[in-house]
């Protein structure tokens, strides 16, 4: 029996051997529609390209840059990665990332298989980087109920910032004591809110956020009047502030705040609460500028990969954002197709839509270091708020820090 | 080899298995990350260059490391002396109860049992503003003014302060209960009969005699708030230590340097600096409060 086993062993290892499969490594952050997917895709894809074997591992997303800080210098790292996007330069810069090959991902591939904000969002230094199978876009939501207890009709969400505000004032709800204890719009700049500051306020108002080479903030010179457009929100209008409820998303899901805006991620949370009836819509026009957000995960090639695992790497890269990918992603996971091709078949969808209309004229923020530059953000409104600082002070304020942390990227990388 | 040399050897090889251990999971690392402060490393990056002083010079000129910094300093001023004495009267109390005694203590010490990170949230939300929070709500009830708390540049760090006592108050009445019921019963008994008020033998002969575990407790408690951690990261939005840093500690502020702009070298300097405050204060508060009493 023992003999029989050892032959089975040396058999399948010399028949490994012959084989000669690539074996190529494929990460991710864990969750579980994604994993499943990508599951499925793989079996497909092997079926498709005999010879090349994907491995698919998967961690927690809390300890994802840990992992692989600890994982590729020491050579046993994947091949291919799933990144946020915001974290390209870090990873370029830290030699963790091949450029995709210009051969198979020509500028034209780009701009006919990605939405425009793509391209920009996953360059570094000139050159493409990764590419994505999904993305994500901010939209406003509403809780129609509240709409119609405030007296307002529950199909009609504000399509201008005017609107907006006008709705949200009507639908916020105080105690005899003044304080809020029904929020007419969520006010969470940790959450959402930095971004919708950051690329939709300040460019309607007619500014511009960084120079186009991403090196410069502008948008305390351009826009200094933005901040004071989403603090007046909490200090003047009061129809809520950070913090209500805990967060905006608590609050939202809880009845306890009319309208949120928030991400495409958000669909999947908000779905099962049967005793919310929820919309979702565009995000309101002001000065009739429309703006968005987005933003995504998108897989790149690390420099584990050479040779014929390069080779493999990168159809194996193609095949998971290609726009059969990108359909079963939107069915299976409900993320935003990165194609605008598979995004056309959607745009009447009553919940994808409004995403994916928000998505043409959508831009991605060229974050060195997002957690600090999303603080930045949040201490801005925390100086309006609780300070008591001038929003275009706070503003300037935060265009310093902000500007010093991308100085400090740059000094580091030159 | 004689048996008395085999005995020897038994013991070491038996030692050499934990100190192996130690060497490699808490020196090396210690001895690494003191090497690490004079690097330029970034978590994420290979290149690992001397950089001297330069993360200590970078510390003190930024801002938010000296806020950090008071911050832990307020810590341990507010919270190590609120521990040690609400902890101590309510063991010189417990230590009169007779009946349902363990009852009493199980109840003190069930917050310390508890997970931290759960205690932290549950806190989170009390202190939340109205119509959530409870503490607020029974403000409200006796007709007082709803309070910020956690949103507040002045009550978010006490208010953490208050949550870490309560959470520390069950180990420390534990041990002042026992310190306490190993101090004869006859001082005081001839103290009582001597005429001593039970106020004169509690300051005059429980105190000076618990003092080893007073000062045991003082150090530990320091070390406790100096490492404070867990209770902010969970307590803040997004784990920020804000209000605007206003409650942010030392640790805290090396785990966003280390783990969020994976700034090692700079995480280590700070590291250092906290290394040397603990042993410092530690070392003062041995050498001051370390007098033996004897009767």
């Amino acid at each position: 029996m023992k003999k029989a086993l050892l032959l089975l062993l040396v058999v399948s290892v010399i028949f490994a051997g012959f084989a000669g499969a690539v074996k190529i490594t494929f990460w991710q952050y864990y969750y579980e529609t994604k994993v499943k997917l990508v599951d499925q895709l793989i079996e497909e894809f092997e079926k498709q390209n005999p010879g090349i074997e994907v491995e698919q591992v998967t961690f927690p997303y809390e300890n994802f840059n840990e992992k692989v800080a600890v994982s590729v210098p020491a050579g046993v790292g994947p091949d291919v990665l799933t990144l946020f996007y915001g974290w390209i330069p870090l990873y370029v810069t830290s030699g963790y990332l091949v450029p995709l090959p210009a051969a198979e991902f020509s500028a034209e591939y780009l701009s006919s298989e990605f939405f425009p904000f793509v391209s920009k969002g996953i360059e570094f230094d000139g050159a493409p980087y990764a590419l994505p199978t999904a993305v994500r876009a901010l939209a406003l939501f509403w809780n129609k109920d509240l709409f119609v207890e405030a007296g307002l009709d529950p199909e009609t969400p504000p399509t201008t910032f005017a609107e907006l505000v006008d709705y949200a004032k009507k639908l916020t709800k105080y105690d005899d004591k003044g304080n809020i204890i029904q929020e007419g719009l969520t006010m969470q700049p940790s959450g959402q809110g930095h971004q919708w500051i950051r690329e939709v306020l300040v460019r309607q108002v007619g500014g511009t956020p960084y120079t186009a080479d991403n090196r410069t903030v502008l948008y305390h010179l351009t826009a200094p009047e933005a901040l004071k457009v989403y603090t007046d929100l909490i200090t003047k209008d009061k129809v809520g502030y950070p913090g209500f409820l805990n967060d905006d998303v608590t609050a939202f899901r809880s009845l306890k705040a009319a309208m949120t805006i928030d991400g495409s991620f958000r669909l999947g949370t908000f779905r099962p609460l049967t005793n919310l009836k929820w919309g979702v819509t565009e995000l309101p026009s002001m000065n009739g500028v429309k703006s968005n957000f987005a933003s995504f995960w998108a897989h790149a090639i690390t420099t584990n990969a050479t040779g014929e695992k390069l080779d493999a790497s990168i159809k194996f890269l193609k095949f998971i954002t290609s726009e059969y990918a990108q359909k079963l992603w939107l069915e299976q996971v409900g993320e935003l197709p990165a194609n605008p091709n598979v995004a056309a078949a959607y745009y009447d969808h009553p919940e994808y839509g409004p995403f994916l209309k928000g998505l043409e004229y959508a831009h991605a923020t060229f974050f060195v270091d997002e957690t600090g530059q999303r603080q930045v953000m949040m201490d801005a409104v925390d100086k309006v708020w609780i300070q008591g600082m001038d929003p275009v002070k706070a503003f300037k304020e935060a265009a310093e820090e902000d500007q010093a942390i991308i100085d400090e990227f740059w000094s580091r990388v030159e | 080899m004689k048996i008395s040399q085999k005995r020897i050897v038994t013991a070491y090889v038996f030692l050499a298995v934990p100190l192996v251990f130690y060497i490699v999971v808490r020196f090396y690392p210690m001895i690494y990350a003191f090497w690490l402060s004079f690097t330029n490393w970034k978590l994420v990056s290979p290149k690992q260059d001397f950089v001297g002083f330069s993360n200590f010079v970078k510390l003190f000129k930024d801002k938010v490391f000296m806020t950090s910094l008071w911050n832990t300093i307020k810590y341990v001023l507010f919270g190590v002396p609120l521990v040690i004495v609400i902890s101590l009267f309510l063991a010189a109390t417990l230590n009169r109860v007779k009946h349902l005694q363990w009852f009493y203590r199980l109840l003190y010490v069930m917050p310390y049992i508890t997970p931290l990170v759960a205690v932290s949230w549950v806190w989170r939300w009390i202190y939340q503003r109205p119509p959530a929070g409870i503490l607020n709500n029974l403000l409200m009830a006796f007709g007082l003014d709803a309070q910020p708390f956690l949103t507040s540049m002045n009550q978010s760090l006490p208010a953490i302060v208050v949550t870490t006592v309560w959470v520390n108050l069950g180990y420390c009445i534990i041990i002042f209960l026992a310190g306490l019921q190993t101090i004869p019963q006859e001082y005081i008994e001839a103290a009582k009969i001597d005429g001593a008020t039970s106020r004169q033998s509690f300051f005059k002969i429980t105190i000076p005699l618990l003092s080893p575990i007073t000062v045991f407790l003082v150090v530990t408690q320091s070390i406790t708030f100096l490492r404070i951690f867990t209770q902010v990261y969970n307590m803040t939005d997004q784990g920020s230590g804000g209000p605007l840093n206003a409650t942010k500690p030392l640790v805290l502020y090396i785990y966003q340097k280390a783990f969020r702009s994976f700034d090692m070298g700079l995480a280590s300097s700070a590291t250092v600096i906290l290394f040397l405050i603990i042993m410092g204060i530690t070392l003062v508060q041995l050498l001051v409060l370390n007098k033996r009493v004897q009767y």
